[in-house]
């Protein structure tokens, strides 16, 4: 009878639909936890794992590496995989994801192996982890420390020798990377400002021999300062290429790694929580503040943050303004009718659009069409090598002003339409022209409808990334758009982008395994900068509504 | 809104008039300089948005554009003497025409004027009984001469430079270069020495195939093979031939395909003899065809570029094309591909482009057409002559066209013709590419190879779309509607406030991310647990009715625990513990049923091709992405349903659920149904979660299993290796386009239907 009843009430659907919300909730919040999780712990140092390890029936390695991974599956696959396994038996077999790094001895940074072949595990405290600039990480024991080819320490005193020289060896690289990035850059800037002002003068028949001569003269003294920054380069590449170390891989081997490619060197085995806490966060800051290392997947991702907030601020400097002003006509000034009514379904329907198909207009419109005159104009000592007639940053902030432009639109109408018409109508009987009434009433009152427009057109430009495949992103830029040299902010540049540098280094770099942790430390990055930008737009609504309520009793 | 300015306030009495007054003029100009501002700057955002349809619309529209011919020149030929070919270098500045007589005239195109002139040394006495020539833009070309031997020409032009003092641009020239690459001497051909009346040859590094038709009907065959001596240095030429046996009609022409495989023998009744001249000294006939119509005479054909497809014309007009096609024996038989519009008047000439599939069509009518075999299009018909036009050629960079008329007036035309492939036929329809078995629907943009011939069908495109779409929809609109349903009219308003926002975010995810995520980690995970994710569909649902009953069977006292609308908080442990049980029986399964290997067992024993990136992973990740925006959509449908409907139905004695799907649902159905519509618009303009979360490879097949390439995925793989204003870049703009037109007409329709409802909503 209950069951009866329980069935005709309807409840059994409730029920569903209610599980119906908790299965969005959980997946909404299951994807973010997965994401934070597996952003959060790529800084974090990893204990790492000395293994006795059965690869054959008599056949034992020592293997050294952090365990990456676990996974549960049945032992047929286990079996078809090829690996050896000690004791097949079971349904169901367990298997660790290590990572041995080492990729220029071992040729594979990661290796499964199965549970039942391991023989022994443990941790010892001087297992040292080096990172590198190439090749990724090192595992193995430190044995000495060299000099100029000459011993200076060894055994126990090599690690606090390591320290030293690594510190020494750093402050050398910082001051290579600065004269090569910077210096060398502002010559090089130079010299080619020289080229492009020859060739102009040359198009506009212009190059007589005092002008040629100035330029020479010009092109000789930045030569000369090229040739001086050489030269202090060559004295820095022999100074960092004087240490080294001598270490013990897992295998036995004995292997010589010059400091001039270590970026860290710790033992984590040894490490206490403060120093691991201290390690994770220098690792954290190292990750927004620096530039990508081997090909993207390690190191930081401060280019691409740069770029993405630059490319934002420009498209929302473009779109805010243009969507207010449309919004304004269409509320304010143009006639209601069927062709208002027509143009405010167009506009909410460009909202809709794929955002690919503003990728596909931006590359023919802005980049080949509007870009390629503009070079003919402006530019003409510059080609063949076109300057705007290429996807760039430019381009790349239109495109999506263009693509955000209906959000605006669309949230500053709203904000419009909520304001009573009697507060209009007090200001224009109190005597106000209308640009007045609009200036200081209407528009400060709609002003959070523009900011949530804008914080929401941001958001979208901010995760959009198929568009700007198309029309500016690269895996790597060589230079950032804004730089010392004049006029500083460089528009037509290509830029490096959060969501594309997911798109590539998860999809696109060699190594998609050794680049995992890093993909998503950038996702969550993303993600987080998208969430504040729409709790903060979803906050500002409810408090404008709520203003408004006020204002309407 | 649209209040008059206010009127002047009076200030009649004020002693500071002329300040206000002004003060006042500067105010209204102000006011004015705004509107216009206004106006201008709102007129033309406005604008700038439509553009966007409009630019997409001017880049696709060349595509269909007919081919336009422009008339460079026309004169009568100074020597009277028959051409018997007729050829056009690269820029189409000279021209060379072979003569009855046996010189190559190398005129200009502009006026004739000749340039050079070679006399191919004939033995003494001898006289041209027929000519033939290789694939076009080889340069090489054979002569048959009435003692049963054959020459071989080859002609080439070299580009010199010639200078032109200091300052000036160097002078570009354009040699002529005649030359005899098996020798001055004639080889003989017919073993009987008769007259050489019908001739083909083909050439390429190794060896060179002559095949002859002498007056008294015996065909012959010779292979002229270069080979490198065994000792080194010079090389030799060895010499196969037979005689091809008699196949019941008069050979008229004679084809060898460029490969030197095959070899087509046609007759004036419109009969074709395939043979095989693999081994050159015995020449197999495979079949005979009927190449057309019964009574109609074959009065053209020719070889398409790449020397697979012949094309066929007849004394009606008709115009047919044929190649080889295999059979599931492995047996290639000469098919009819498909027919062209026929034009008017006998078909005199066929000429075929270098590069492309077209040609050209001469009539007797004095005609010329310019067709594209494989769309199957008639780009243009152009009365050139009153005469008959008996033979012509394409330049080979098929801009321009010479023509010959019955007269021996030259014709040159300009020809612009720059995206023949695409028609309405090949982008939507089954075509037939040369070397398939059948008509078939193929998107294959580019090779590496260069006779390769782009396949532009748009079909399995929209089918990869609309197939990520639908699998996208399938688990977006249960949980999407359910959940929007349960939040309108179920849920407590407190839970409300925390759920609305939570889902709010899930819109704003970047799909990027999405797509990472269902690349890198649910598609190995999907993989592994196969027979989990199958079995959370009937354990959640399940485990969600059982905590129902269970529930509804608790004490009331624990019941009043939970307020009504909390229904959802409470499944959450149940629904995680419903996965994570489907999870953990996932491998034990697996192992039971499946051989421990589900994908192993589909391919192997089902049958089914198992891709790791398939559309179960699409289908999750997209539909994840859709979710939100159906829910919002229809969440404020349901929402704002008029309270006293629901009151009135409930005070009427009707449940809950009654109440919902008989009136409130009904009620709200118009905004759901534009909830639906908008969610499809997104799902497929989606282009990132596609990209990477399937293999982007372009199949028709509805499988589960596999993947697909969708429209907007393929625009951001090949745009970028798509040449500026070429054929493929069009076509990826009519992708576009196709994109741009299916969203904005879902989502005007969407936005119709609210607007609609929101009228009704206020007269109830």
């Amino acid at each position: 009878m209950t069951m009866h009843n329980w069935r005709k009430s309807g409840t059994p659907w409730i029920w569903l639909s209610a599980g119906a919300v908790s299965i969005s909730l959980i997946m909404v919040i299951g994807l973010l936890l997965l994401i934070a999780s597996r952003g959060l712990v790529h800084f974090w140092p990893a204990n790492v794992t000395q293994l006795a390890y059965q690869t054959g029936p008599d056949q034992t390695v020592q293997l050294i590496g952090e365990l990456k991974d676990r996974e549960t599956l049945p032992m047929a696959r286990l079996l078809e995989s090829g690996t050896y396994v000690h004791q097949p038996e079971g349904e169901l077999g367990h298997r660790q994801l290590l990572k041995t790094g080492n990729r220029d001895h071992l040729g594979l940074d990661f290796r499964w192996i199965v549970d039942g072949n391991i023989l022994q595990q443990s941790r010892p405290p001087e297992l040292m982890v080096i990172e590198r600039r190439e090749w990724g990480n090192f595992y193995g024991y430190l044995r000495s420390v060299s000099e100029g080819g000459v011993l200076v320490a060894e055994g126990d005193a090599s690690w606090s020798a390591l320290q030293k020289a690594l510190g020494r060896s750093l402050e050398l690289f910082d001051e290579i990377r600065k004269i090569e990035k910077k210096d060398i850059g502002q010559v090089n800037y130079a010299l080619e400002q020289l080229r492009l002002k020859q060739r102009k003068l040359e198009l506009n028949d212009q190059l007589t021999p005092d002008a040629l001569a100035k330029i020479d003269d010009s092109r000789a003294e930045q030569e000369a300062a090229y040739q001086l920054l050489m030269g202090r380069l060559a004295v820095l590449y022999r100074e960092i290429g004087r240490d080294s170390v001598t270490a013990e891989l897992m295998d036995g081997t004995q292997v010589e790694v010059p400091l001039s490619t270590m970026v860290r060197v710790y033992q984590p085995n040894a490490m206490n929580l403060p120093r691991k806490i201290g390690h994770y966060l220098s690792k954290a800051w190292e990750f927004v503040s620096d530039e990508p290392r081997e090909a993207n997947t390690e190191g930081g991702v401060f280019p691409a943050i740069f770029g993405t907030v630059l490319m934002v601020l420009i498209m929302s400097l473009m779109a805010t303004p243009l969507g207010v002003v449309a919004a304004i006509y269409l509320h304010e000034y143009a006639t209601q009718g069927w062709l208002t009514r027509t143009i405010r379904i167009a506009v909410n329907n460009l909202a809709g659009v794929p955002s690919i198909v503003y990728g596909v207009f931006g590359l023919g419109f802005f980049v080949y069409f509007l870009g390629g005159n503009l070079d003919a104009l402006f530019y003409p000592e510059r080609l063949p090598a076109p300057t705007f007639g290429t996807p760039g940053m430019m381009w790349a902030s239109l495109t999506l002003a263009l693509m955000t432009l209906p959000v605006v639109i669309v949230s500053t109408e709203e904000g419009l339409s909520r304001i009573p018409s009697s507060i209009r109508e007090g200001s224009l009987a109190l005597g106000a022209t209308k640009a007045e009434t609009l200036w200081r009433t209407v528009l400060p009152m709609a002003s959070p409808a523009v900011m949530t427009g804008m914080i929401l057109a941001i958001a979208r430009a901010a995760g959009e990334v198929a568009p700007l495949m198309l029309v500016g992103v690269v895996k790597l830029a060589p230079s950032l758009a804004i730089d010392g040299n004049a006029p500083f902010l460089h528009l037509e540049r290509k830029f490096m982008h959060l969501g594309f540098h997911i798109y590539d280094v998860g999809f696109q770099s060699p190594n998609v395994e050794a680049a995992r942790p890093l993909v998503y430390a950038t996702a969550l990055l993303l993600v987080l900068v998208i969430l504040v930008l729409n709790i903060t737009a979803i906050t500002i609504r409810n408090r404008l509504r709520e203003k408004h309520r006020l204002l309407e009793t | 809104m649209t209040s008059e300015p206010p009127k002047k306030p009076s200030t009649a009495q004020s002693p500071r008039l002329a300040v206000n007054e002004r003060h006042w003029q500067w105010r209204l100009l102000k006011d004015r300089l705004a509107t216009y501002c206004m106006s201008l700057g709102g007129i033309s955002t406005i604008f700038a948005v439509v553009l966007i349809f409009f630019y997409l619309l001017f880049v696709v529209f060349p595509l269909f554009l007919p081919a336009s011919i422009e008339p460079l020149s026309s004169y009568e030929l100074s020597d009277p003497d028959e051409s018997l070919f007729l050829e056009l270098e690269e820029q189409h500045k000279i021209a060379m025409r072979v003569t009855r007589k046996g010189t190559l005239d190398f005129f200009t195109t502009e006026e004739g004027t000749l340039i050079q002139a070679e006399s191919v040394p004939l033995p003494e006495g001898r006289r041209i009984t027929s000519f033939a020539s290789a694939t076009p833009g080889t340069g090489l070309f054979a002569l048959g001469l009435d003692d049963g031997s054959a020459v071989v020409v080859h002609h080439q032009y070299r580009i010199k430079y010639r200078d032109r003092g200091p300052g000036e641009k160097p002078e570009r020239l354009t040699l002529p270069v005649v030359s005899y690459p098996l020798g001055e001497t004639p080889i003989m051909i017919d073993p009987e020495a008769h007259p050489i009346t019908r001739l083909a040859v083909q050439t390429d590094e190794e060896s060179t195939t002559l095949v002859g038709g002498s007056s008294t009907g015996t065909i012959s065959l010779v292979n002229l093979a270069q080979e490198e001596s065994f000792l080194g240095g010079e090389s030799e030429i060895s010499i196969e031939r037979a005689t091809l046996k008699a196949w019941g009609h008069t050979t008229e022409q004679i084809l060898i395909d460029p490969q030197q495989r095959l070899l087509y023998l046609l007759s004036e009744n419109g009969q074709i003899a395939h043979y095989d001249i693999r081994d050159k000294t015995t020449p197999a006939l495979k079949q005979t065809v009927q190449g057309t119509q019964p009574g109609i005479r074959l009065t053209a054909a020719t070889f398409l570029s790449g020397g697979i497809s012949l094309v066929l014309g007849g004394s009606d007009g008709s115009l047919s094309q044929w190649f080889p096609v295999r059979d599931k024996h492995n047996q290639y038989h000469l098919s009819r591909a498909r027919e062209f519009s026929p034009i008017k008047g006998e078909v005199t000439a066929l000429m075929p482009e270098q590069n492309r599939k077209g040609f050209a069509v001469a009539s007797s009518e004095g005609d010329i057409s310019i067709y594209h075999s494989t769309a199957n299009r008639r780009l243009m018909t152009h009365r050139v002559s009153d005469q008959p036009v008996i033979s012509g050629t394409f330049g080979p960079r098929a801009d321009a066209l010479a023509l010959l008329d019955q007269n021996g007036k030259l014709i040159m035309l300009e020809v612009e013709n720059p995206h023949p492939e695409v028609s309405w036929s090949a982008l939507w329809g089954k075509v037939w590419y040369e070397s398939y078995e059948e008509p078939d629907y193929i998107w294959q943009s580019s090779s590496a190879s260069n006779d390769f011939e782009p396949k532009l069908s748009l079909t399995p495109l929209t089918f990869g779309t609309m197939k990520a779409m639908v699998y996208a929809m399938l688990m977006a609109i249960p949980l999407a509607l359910l959940s929007a349903i349960f939040t309108a009219y179920f849920m407590a308003p407190r839970m409300r406030t925390y759920v609305k926002p939570v889902l709010e975010i899930m819109e704003a995810l970047p799909t990027v991310i999405l797509g990472f995520l269902a690349g890198l980690w649910l598609a190995p995970f999907i993989e592994n647990k196969l027979p989990g994710i199958f079995a959370m569909l009937v354990i959640v649902p399940l485990a969600v009715v059982t905590a129902s009953y269970l529930w509804y069977r608790l004490p009331t006292k624990l019941q009043r625990i939970i307020p009504d609308g909390w229904e959802s908080a409470v499944l959450i442990p149940v629904v995680a513990l419903a996965a994570w049980l489907a999870m953990a029986l996932s491998q034990p399964m697996e192992a039971l049923l499946f051989n421990g290997n589900l994908p192993l067992w589909l391919t192997q024993t089902m049958g089914i091709a198992f891709d790791q990136r398939n559309s179960v992973v699409v289908g999750l990740a997209m539909g994840f992405a859709v979710i939100p925006t159906i829910f919002s959509i229809a969440e404020d449908a349901v929402f704002s349903v008029p309270k006293h409907l629901s009151f009135g139905s409930l005070a009427l004695g009707a449940t809950r659920w009654q109440t919902l799907t008989r009136v409130v649902l009904l009620t709200a159905s118009p905004g759901i149904f534009s909830a639906l519509m908008i969610g499809m618009g997104r799902a497929v303009g989606e282009t990132m979660i596609v990209l990477m979360a399937t293999g982007n490879t372009p199949v028709m097949d509805m499988s589960i299993f596999q993947g697909m390439r969708t429209l907007s995925a393929n625009i951001a793989v090949e745009m970028g290796e798509a040449e500026v204003l070429s054929t493929h870049y069009r076509v990826l703009f009519l992708a576009g386009l196709v994109l741009f037109a299916f969203t904005f007409v879902v989502n005007t329709l969407a936005e119709l239907v609210r607007q609609r409802l929101r009228v009704r909503y206020s007269s109830l």
